[in-house]
């Protein structure tokens, strides 16, 4: 039992220390804040892959806020009973669904669409927020939906006694109080969206040498799609494999930080109640 | 309560097992078997001669075939983790000071064609004006005499030996870099299916994947067909390799025989490359 | 009445907002059912593929199956023991926090850097591409999961039945396997299958480890490359330009998609199940 137990501790502490030894030799301030990444010249600067995959994370998150939070609460709130006993295990079904399928559905409908009626190369931002925020919008839904049923009826009764409309309440009483539920629910899914690969790798562009992007059309690269695309031919013990993994370590500590504050936001909403 | 959920883990158990029994009774005896990887340029042929060889040649082999650039091939073969790499450019210096026991033998031969949409008016260009191009000092396609409109270029990845060749006998007599904007894909065919479906766009791809859905320039006259690839009257030329570490076993060396012989050869050349000599 | 009318527009509103985002999810299994449906046939489910963007995909679902079969063996036992090693032998000490610490950095770890891992561990290092590598990899990405449920499923167990076990004089062991475990089950059950629908999916690792999803042929050792179906879907649907090869893509994510809504509805309905015999 104690060496199941601690194998997760290993297995970590394995994969990090691995991580660290192959990549640590290339992380400086150049790397992190260098704004050319071009391997065959051997510059490695990651500045504009950080900021894209910042980018295409938020937007995908704030995508699956505008539609997601609203669907949360029309489930929790106002949906007749046999409606929520549909949509809401339709919705479950849906969380994990293979990224490589919905990449698929944005390689065949959603980069064409882009490319003929709003210009540009199709695959771009844009299409990343759009297949992203579908690949969130299940966990934002389903775990939004379960933070505002959590809070308390009495809660409502209360401010339906007094007279509030439905929407007063949810507004004013139920909102508030599913707040850090809601906001946990919408890191966790962006700490998805930062490391997700393929689904993101088909529909972003991956250009030549990457740019801090100006416009939602323009190609970016991402963390994780720049290491599928190159891990395959660099030399073992070259300062590009090294660069690799330390792109791998960047994105570790990228997705740690997300997930701390979405722990420190559960955190915060359990010594509110 | 409890038996239940017993029998339904012993049925989940018992479907697992049984899944891999039934296929493991699909499959064929051992015989050996032979991993090959590399350039995606390389790929169709030891495919379609992989599929032969375990139909015609002996039934019991089992020959695991994919691509990943000529770059992860070489890679692959040298650290030993495949049996055959294939390269559709010649071994860099660098890579044989690396492994100096990689043994590199010609299967054909192949160009480089420039590509485009079918629809796009432009025929032909000449090889500076394609640098140029690539370079990203021309970036409208009116300024060659085309629409107007973006040309949207599409590069492989610096593994490719497609995109060594490229910049080789391209890029490199005029000075120029792949510019910054070009897409990279990883493969012959993602290249081919993009240009095959954005109007804009521009691409460099093996001769054997060129087919009706694109459209091959011109350079300065010389079309893009075997003949003048054979003529050397096309600019570029290279030869496909398939690479082993040290001698090769009696697999990987039966292999390479076959892909030599007549019937191998004929792939090759149904699959739009040239036969070696 | 001003709030009223107020009342009626968010609310219609709402119901526009939920039903449309369902409507997003749903067409895109409808997209793939519509699409693939064409070329399900028996042939295509029990055939070999070949030159790239024909024939079958047989190998690639026995493939998809062996992996997962390969990732379960390997997580779940390490997971139910950490479960009952979290849940019923160790206090809240020191040890215990920092694995369940571990435990929830593992789950954050992005599959991309599991599967690096893979690929420069496994892969260059032990097994090259291969079935075991892939299963590995996979089994490394679900342990998380595997670890919280069991560590759930055991809490849940009510104190009582282990009192009156132990009141009849087994022992502790005894009290686990027959009682504790027993009665933890189904809800272990549950939340292996939906860690199963994760692995099942999964793309970028098998990609680095397992192999190039193109094998014409069935692995006979643990040592063999394997294709899989997510690997293939993700060529055919990167490289293939033909109708021919989006027919495939089509046919392959739908048998994708019906095995991860199979695997998901049977978590679903064990806990529905569950759920009813608590009441």
């Amino acid at each position: 039992m104690l060496f199941s137990a601690t194998s997760s501790i290993l297995i970590v502490f394995f994969i990090i220390a691995f991580m660290l030894s192959e990549g640590w030799s290339a992380i400086n301030l150049d790397f992190i804040f260098g704004l050319i990444w071009h391997p065959k010249t051997n510059e490695f600067g990651i500045l504009p892959i950080i900021v894209s995959t910042v980018i295409v994370g938020v937007g995908a998150v704030f995508i699956a806020l505008v539609i997601g939070i609203p669907c949360a609460i029309f489930l929790a709130e106002f949906a007749p009973n046999w409606v929520r006993n549909i949509i809401k295990p339709s919705v479950e079904m849906l969380v994990g669904v293979p990224s490589i399928v919905l990449g698929f559905f944005g390689l065949m409908l959603i980069v064409p669409f882009i490319r003929d009626n709003l210009g540009g190369r199709g695959e771009c931002i844009l299409a990343g927020w759009i297949i992203l925020s579908i690949m969130t919008l299940p966990h934002v839904i389903s775990i939004s939906e379960d933070a505002i049923r959590a809070v308390p009826n009495s809660y409502r009764e209360a401010s339906l006694t007094l007279g509030a409309t439905k929407w007063q309440t949810v507004r004013n009483i139920t909102l508030p109080n599913a707040k850090s539920g809601i906001l946990a629910s919408l890191i966790l899914g962006m700490g998805n969206a930062v490391g997700e690969t393929m689904a993101v790798y088909m529909v972003i562009g991956n250009p030549n040498i990457p740019w801090i992007p100006t416009s939602i059309l323009d190609s970016v690269r991402v963390l994780t799609s720049t290491i599928v695309m190159e891990y395959g031919y660099v030399a073992w013990g070259s300062q590009h494999q090294h660069a690799l993994f330390a792109i791998g370590v960047v994105l570790f500590v990228l997705v740690a930080i997300i997930n701390l504050m979405a722990r420190y936001a559960i955190k915060r909403g359990m010594i509110e109640r | 309560m409890q038996r239940n959920t017993i029998i339904a883990m012993v049925i989940v158990a018992i479907v697992i097992v049984a899944i891999s029994l039934i296929a493991l009774q699909f499959a064929r005896p051992v015989g050996g078997e032979l991993k090959i990887a590399g350039s995606t340029t390389v790929l169709p042929i030891t495919q379609e001669c992989a599929r032969l060889y375990m139909e015609k040649v002996c039934p019991c082999t089992r020959i695991s075939v994919s691509g990943g650039g000529s770059g992860t091939g070489i890679q692959l073969v040298g650290d030993g983790l495949i049996d055959i790499g294939a390269a559709s450019r010649d071994l860099k210096p660098s890579e044989l000071d690396q492994w100096p026991d990689l043994q590199p033998v010609a299967i054909g031969k192949d160009s480089v064609a420039i590509i485009v949409h079918p629809s796009n008016p432009i025929d032909d260009l000449t090889l500076e004006q394609i640098a140029q191009i690539f370079a990203g000092d021309i970036t409208n396609w009116s300024n060659v005499g085309g629409e107007d409109a973006p040309i949207n270029l599409i590069t492989r990845e610096e593994g490719s030996g497609t995109r060594g060749i490229f910049e080789e006998k391209v890029m490199e007599s005029f000075g120029k870099e792949i510019a910054g904007e070009a897409l990279v894909k990883t493969s012959n065919g993602e290249v081919r299916a993009i240009v095959a479906t954005d109007d804009n766009s521009m691409a460099y791809l093996s001769l054997g994947y060129v087919d009706g859905t694109l459209k091959a320039i011109s350079i300065g006259g010389i079309e893009a067909t075997i003949e003048n690839v054979l003529s050397e009257d096309y600019p570029i030329i290279r030869t496909l390799w398939l690479i082993t570490k040290g001698t090769p076993n009696t697999l990987a060396q039966s292999f390479i025989d076959f892909v030599l012989s007549d019937e191998g050869q004929q792939v090759v050349e149904e699959l739009g490359y040239t036969k070696v000599e | 009445m001003n709030e009223q009318r107020k009342e009626r527009i968010v609310k219609a509103f709402l119901w526009v907002t939920g039903l449309t985002s369902v409507f997003i999810l749903l067409s895109i299994i409808v997209y793939i059912y519509v699409n693939g449906v064409g070329i399900i046939s028996l042939e295509f489910l029990t055939s070999y593929p070949y030159r790239f963007e024909y024939g079958g995909i047989f190998p690639q679902i026995v493939g998809s199956l062996l992996l997962v079969a390969i990732c379960l063996l390997f997580a779940t036992p390490i997971g139910i023991g950490s479960g009952i090693y979290l849940a019923e032998y160790a206090s809240d000490n020191i040890l215990t926090k920092t694995i369940r610490f571990f435990v929830e950095t593992l789950a954050g770890i992005p599959s991309i850097i599991i599967g690096l891992f893979g690929l420069a561990f496994f892969v260059h290092y032990l097994f090259g591409f291969s079935l075991l590598s892939g299963g590995l990899a996979l089994g490394f990405m679900i342990l998380p999961w595997t670890v919280r449920v069991s560590e759930e499923a055991i809490r849940a167990v009510p104190n009582s039945y282990r009192e009156a076990s132990l009141t009849l004089g087994a022992t502790k062991w005894q009290t686990m396997w027959n009682v504790v475990l027993r009665s933890a089950t189904p809800s272990i059950i549950t939340g292996i299958l939906l860690g199963l629908g994760k692995a099942i999916g999964e793309t970028a690792i098998i990609l680095l480890t397992a192999g190039s999803g193109l094998e014409a042929f069935l692995p006979i050792s643990i040592f063999d490359a394997v294709g899989s179906l997510p690997v293939y879907i993700f060529m055919l649907a990167t490289q293939g330009h033909t109708s021919a090869a989006f027919d495939r893509a089509f046919g392959a994510s739908l048998v994708l998609v019906t095995m991860f809504l199979i695997i998901n509805l049977g978590a679903l309905l064990l806990r529905n199940y569950l759920v009813r015999r608590q009441r």
